[in-house]
């Protein structure tokens, strides 16, 4: 088949959501989960394949061949993440009547999971989005959900999460950012931190204090771009997450309606909790992409290189390591997807066991990156190779979203707060 | 015209696995092994869909002949927008002798029963590379054929057709009922959405054996081993053109 046709017809995609015929000729897109025992189509239901193979296939060809780029330029790929949006994926688990797809945690995961191994920063944005759109979907009243939701499961317009201020990070509940009430509007100022997708973004769901000290004065309002007295700090240097700004979120008097609230005075913290919750579970999935890739990258090199005469391969600590890596990969996979099943049923044992997975997982998949990133040896060091890229990615999956010190702050309280 | 659209699909192994001969020779290995639907019945059935989506056809029925893993196959059409499927039952000896001559017989019985206004096949399948479906399938019903498709034009109740030939472009227009069978250019397959997926779970899919076709489905082909191409051999360097071409004549390649 002539590259030329090929080349021609790229031209003509640009407008349409298709896939590029490359990769019928792409052989080295081995991220695809193709059959073995860490296939992650194990155990799903021929629906959530479905869901699996559109993200694996958008996964490798609209978003693993760029994700290089998007890292080295710091570009924020909004027609990529447009493309995503139109494919159902803006509003994973939002109600379908405003706009979103109307899946289950478990679904939402396995998808998750699976786009991550075409970028993980870019995933994990997604994710964040998605986790917005939620808590407006699902706290937020008729004409809140109306305003916003379709807009924000489209991607026509993305969200971020504002809940971390420079002084408050772990201990979130102390946050400093005060919303008065005068007339019909509230009055906000502080400053938010680290804030993904911070400055790019055009719905800001911001937890601030309305009321008293601690997590019952907390409220959560919908702040819009382009609002009076609301800016941003320089955009972050950061060692991975690059495909996404992080910038400050600044108020100096920044007026939102009261219009803007979403639930009740008070209501807050339990909503950015809640939030969280499924959060941990998304950026656990987005681990799991990550170490899914390297543990296939890591075989594949490991059957190429050679060394002392043969291939790595045939080197018993590597394949005892390999099979640590596979099965931990595995492990994780069934925390993870038990923690989605136990949120969405409502288990009392959900909040503990998103906890759980999000500690277990983002700590594990990190180690099973960075040993394939050993694996590799010195090319593993090298930008040309992914690897890296993996393991600086989701490096940072172990501290939001909740540290994984303060995960086992929730699993030790559940354990010892128990009669 | 009935405005109704058939596409055969192809449950193959898929195209990114590194493929194995079983130690018996017998054929290649199949067992727990990913297969998806054939690249060129993918182009196929976004060619239908979109003949549909500019209401130039009614319906569009995704067929597929196989055990029943094929089920897979047709809801990935049916989520590409296919409107309802055909999964005609074969397994077992009859499956693992099944070839483009059965194949077309059963398409052929399949575009009569439903009165087909077109056929649409990709032009081969990635597995045995035949090339052959189509054009069976309209020897027998005695239908035109437009094969190696890049680009097809309903005009009216002919078919417009540019084929990709040895020689470049080639442009036929054929009469309807017809057989088209797609190439690699003719258009570029959606993603299934979502929401699409799950309205796939709804549309029906309905059962057939090749005996209510009227279809023997015997094999007239023997496969007699299978074996693993050549191992590439090293080559050799040569100083000058006068030891090339010698080499060349030596080797009677020219």
């Amino acid at each position: 088949m002539a590259a030329v046709g090929t080349l021609a017809k790229v031209a003509r995609l640009s407008s349409s959501l298709c896939r590029s015929h490359r990769l019928i000729f792409n052989r080295s897109s081995q991220r695809r989960g193709i059959a073995s025992c860490i296939d992650p189509a194990h155990g799903l239901s021929d629906e959530q394949r479905e869901f699996q193979k559109v993200a694996f296939d958008f996964a490798a060809n609209e978003m693993a061949p760029y994700m290089a780029e998007w890292d080295h330029k710091e570009i924020f790929p909004v027609e990529t993440m447009r493309k995503a949006a139109q494919l159902g994926f803006g509003g994973i688990y939002v109600q379908p009547e405003v706009g979103g797809s109307g899946l289950s945690r478990l679904d939402t995961s396995v998808i998750f999971e699976a786009l991550s191994t075409g970028c993980v920063s870019t995933t994990a944005y997604i994710s964040i989005h998605n986790m917005c759109a939620w808590m407006i979907d699902t706290f937020g009243n008729t004409e809140q959900r109306e305003k916003y939701c379709p807009d924000l499961c489209s991607m026509e317009k993305f969200a971020s999460y504002c809940l971390t201020e420079p002084g408050s990070g772990s201990d979130a509940a102390s946050l400093l950012t005060t919303a008065q009430l005068k007339g019909d509007h509230y009055i906000l100022n502080g400053s938010k931190a680290f804030i993904s997708g911070g400055g790019d973004t055009d719905v800001y769901v911001v937890m601030c204090r309305t009321g008293g000290k601690g997590a019952k004065g907390i409220s959560c309002l919908v702040v819009e771009k382009g609002t009076p007295g609301l800016s941003f700090g320089k955009k972050e240097k950061k060692v991975g997450w690059n495909s996404q700004p992080t910038r400050a979120v600044i108020f100096e008097d920044c007026a939102v309606p009261v219009a803007n609230r979403l639930g009740e005075e008070g209501q807050g913290f339990t909503i950015a909790m809640k939030g969280l919750n499924g959060g941990r579970i998304n950026i656990a999935s987005c681990s799991l992409g990550a170490a899914h890739a390297c543990v296939q990258l890591a075989r594949d090199h490991l059957l190429v290189r050679k060394q002392f005469g043969e291939t790595l391969s045939n080197n018993q600590y590597l394949q005892f390591r390999l099979a640590e890596m596979a099965t931990k990969l595995v492990a994780s996979r069934l925390l993870v997807r038990e923690a989605a099943t136990a949120l969405q049923e409502n288990r009392p044992d959900a909040v503990s066991l998103c906890s759980m997975a999000k500690l277990f997982v983002t700590d594990e998949c990190f180690n099973i990156c960075n040993q394939a990133l050993q694996m590799h040896g010195g090319y593993g060091y090298l930008k040309d190779y992914a690897v890296q890229q993996f393991v600086r990615d989701i490096r940072v999956h172990q501290i939001l979203e909740g540290t994984n010190e303060v995960m086992r702050m929730i699993i030790s309280r559940s354990l010892l707060t128990e009669s | 015209m009935s405005g109704r659209v058939l596409v055969g699909v192809k449950r193959v192994i898929d195209y990114a696995v590194k493929i194995r001969v079983k130690p018996d020779h017998s054929g290649v290995v199949t067992d727990g092994v990913k297969h998806s639907m054939n690249p060129f019945c993918e182009i196929a059935v976004e060619e239908a869909v979109k003949l549909k989506e500019k209401k130039l056809i009614k319906e569009v029925v995704a067929v597929s002949c196989g055990p029943q893993q094929v089920q897979e196959t047709i809801r990935t059409a049916l989520a590409m927008g296919a409107d309802r499927g055909i999964h005609v039952e074969v397994s077992g000896k009859d499956y693992d002798n099944m070839g483009p001559l059965q194949v077309s017989k059963i398409m052929a019985a399949l575009a009569k029963k439903e009165e087909a206004q077109l056929v649409i096949l990709g032009k081969q399948a990635i597995d045995d590379d035949c090339n052959q479906t189509g054009q069976m399938t309209a020897a027998l019903l005695d239908w035109p054929q437009g094969t190696f498709a890049s680009e097809v034009t309903l005009e009216g109740d002919k078919v417009k057709v540019v084929r990709e030939i040895d020689g470049g472009l080639e442009t036929i227009k054929i009469n309807t009922p017809a057989v088209v069978t797609a190439d690699l250019r003719l258009n570029t397959p959606r993603y299934a959405t979502l929401p699409n997926i799950m309205k796939a779970k709804k549309k029906k899919i309905a059962n057939v054996k090749p005996a209510d076709l009227g279809v023997d489905m015997a094999s007239r082909v023997e496969v007699l081993r299978v074996d693993e191409p050549p191992q590439r051999q090293a080559g050799m360097k040569v100083e000058t053109v006068e030891d090339l071409v010698g080499k060349l004549k030596e080797a009677g390649r020219i």
